[in-house]
């Protein structure tokens, strides 16, 4: 039987359109990449009619589009891509709060096999290195000066303090750095936020996860990433902290005024939005790369962390270890890019909530080591089951303005998942599959349980045969630390 | 008194307020919103006091602006609050008094971090009793 979701009209096995006239007031269709089961999830909470509210955005340019990880988010839907022209808007909504919340995975040239005996102790010296959790301050006081250089330096601010090295910048989106920033574009609070943040893992859903390599698709294109069957990667998944949610929270008040300002009628008041030409557009696109300077910067610091913990387990240099970075995605970012739109290279600001780029080989924004395979793209999954990396691919720069997913994709609420599960129970559970965790409370560790996730293999076999992004390899957890 | 409860949300988590007057139901937000980032059984102190004063052009401009500055309190200054007095709401003008004390390192109180009072489905209305929904983003 072929599965009908009111509305929507398949257009490919992967792919579904929301006609213009799904909801009142549209100026472009939804297009939501999903199979069957993902587009049957999507229609199941208030997902899709967030595709359809930000497609009443002004200057929206071809469609508002999900990604199969899509969930009811506030405002933009989780896994929403939205561009727009010069004559559209910026949102804070549709980046969202955690500004360039994103993951670094780090390659080495350890097997399994050397890391399984002495896991727990790893996983103990790296709860002992890396900040996280509720109410940790950090381990960098960063006073206003140095916070002006992060914001405008990015992970280079970091790295000239002696956090990591310069072949870094290299493997990270933007070479680490946003460029546009404008230090005085931000708040006061923005600067008392960050001051004693800045490399901290944060809570919630973010991580550092000692990873095997289980499976290779492409091998040639994991070799090129660093990467082979039975090694050892660290996945580090966390953001911009309060710095980042101090900038959205006070320009979606700027924002707010515009809408009155100008009478824009929105379906969603987190829908608040400025014309890219005004100057509250230009303030908050200043501001916003300063956030996401500061998130590069935090990853940064806890890469540095991460090699520490490894030095002193192993009692040998980071760099004899190979522990050299693969890369790093930003998964909720707006950003200006160069799309073809009906044939004509044309500037857009894109956003991508809950969406990661995936640029194809050739891709201008690639550094050298890339530019000929592609841009890698991290994709976490649940601690339960698998992460992946996959490479961008040709045809995203056609079908989603170069982006695909960026996760599993919540199913369950969190406080369900609490009702559900038992954290200890879950604990055991993993360790028994040969995966430790270590969490600040059991019980919070039942909201990130696997099954309260899609499952994030799905996701990407969706987007790989919608074109979007090619899986590269497969990573299964082996000890996590969970902020 | 105020009553609060958590509303369902598949990624985030919202509350439900319901309250005989508007300054009963700001602190009932408040509160629901501590019960969400605080472990309910916790015993927080009152040590530290804190004024504030806010305005908005709209009432549930007032209620974002008033969650978001607890949050703000809590996060950057470091003050694990406890107590919320709101003295007055008078032509989209809060004035208010909180209390609770210094958060420590390697806190256990606190469970779930909550980044921000969102715009998302905002609702501030009489009902007969007054009513607010807030969703946070977590």
């Amino acid at each position: 039987m072929r599965l009908m979701i009111e509305g929507l009209k398949r257009i490919s096995e992967y792919k579904w359109e929301m006609p213009v006239g799904f909801k009142e007031g549209m100026r472009v269709p939804g297009t939501v990449f999903a199979n069957e089961e993902l587009i049957e999830a999507a229609s199941r909470d208030r997902a899709l009619e967030q595709v359809a509210n930000v497609a009443m955005l002004p200057g929206i340019v071809s469609a508002s589009m999900a990604m199969p990880d899509i969930h009811w988010g506030y405002g933009f839907p989780i896994g929403g891509v939205a561009a727009f022209g010069r004559d559209g808007v910026v949102s804070p909504g549709g980046v969202g709060f955690d500004i360039s919340c994103g993951v670094r995975l780090v390659r080495s040239d350890l097997r399994e096999e050397d890391v399984r005996p002495g896991l727990r102790d790893l996983l103990a010296v790296m709860a002992a290195d890396i900040p996280r959790g509720l109410g940790m301050g950090g381990k960098i006081d960063a006073p206003q000066r140095l916070l002006r250089k992060v914001f405008t330096g990015g992970a280079r601010a970091v790295i000239e303090l002696g956090y990591g090295r310069e072949g870094d910048l290299e493997h990270t989106e933007k070479r680490g750095v946003y460029e546009g920033t404008d230090p005085d574009r931000v708040s006061k609070r923005v600067y008392e936020r960050g001051g004693n943040q800045l490399g901290t893992l944060g809570s919630g859903n973010h991580f550092v996860e000692v990873q095997v390599v289980e499976e290779l698709f492409l091998p040639d294109v994991a070799g090129a990433f660093g990467l082979e069957e039975g090694q050892v990667t660290v996945m580090i998944h966390s953001g911009s902290r309060g710095a980042g949610h101090q900038v959205c929270t006070d320009y979606l008040k700027v924002m707010d005024r515009v809408v009155n300002r100008l009478g824009m009628e929105l379906p969603d008041r987190q829908l608040a939005c400025a014309p890219l030409d005004s100057p509250e557009a230009a303030d908050y696109m200043a501001a916003l790369a300063c956030a996401a300077n500061y998130a590069l910067a935090n990853r940064q610091a806890l890469m540095h962390w991460v090699r520490r913990s490894f030095e002193r387990h192993f009692s040998s240099p980071e760099e004899t270890l190979g522990m050299d970075l693969v890369y790093d995605v930003s998964h909720n970012t707006a950003r200006m890019e160069t799309h073809l739109v009906d044939g004509e290279p044309t500037s857009l600001c894109v956003h991508r909530k809950g969406a990661t780029a995936s640029f194809p080989p050739g891709h201008p924004e690639l550094p050298p080591a890339y530019s000929k395979i592609g841009q890698p793209v991290i994709i976490p999954g649940d601690m339960g089951t698998a992460s992946y990396v996959l490479v961008g691919a040709e045809t995203a720069m056609r079908e989603s303005f170069g982006s695909t997913c960026h996760g599993a994709g919540r199913t369950m609420s969190r406080s369900k998942a609490r009702k559900s599960i038992r954290g200890r129970e879950l604990r055991e559970r993993l360790e028994a599959e040969g995966i430790l965790v270590m969490a600040g409370k059991d019980s919070l560790l039942a909201e990130e349980a696997p099954e309260a996730y899609k499952d994030v293999s799905r996701v990407v076999n969706v987007c790989e045969g919608a074109g979007l992004s090619r899986k590269v390899a497969r990573l299964r957890p082996m000890a996590v630390l969970k902020g | 008194m105020a009553r609060f409860k958590t509303v369902e949300h598949t990624a985030d988590i919202g509350i439900e307020v319901e309250a005989d007057n508007l300054e009963e139901l700001f602190e009932g937000a408040a509160l629901g919103m501590l019960s969400i980032i605080v472990d309910p059984s916790s015993d927080i102190g009152r040590g530290i006091e804190v004024e504030v004063s806010l305005e908005a052009g709209d009432i549930e401009g007032l209620l974002f602006e008033w969650l978001n500055e607890l949050l703000f309190i809590m996060d950057a200054r470091g003050v694990l609050l406890s107590v919320f007095q709101v003295d007055g709401i008078n032509d989209l003008h809060l004035e208010a008094t909180v209390r609770g004390e210094r958060i420590r390192q390697g806190e256990d109180r606190l469970m779930t971090e909550v980044k921000a009072a969102t715009f998302h489905q905002l609702v501030v209305e009489k009902r007969g009793t007054w009513f607010a929904r807030v969703i946070f983003d977590v």
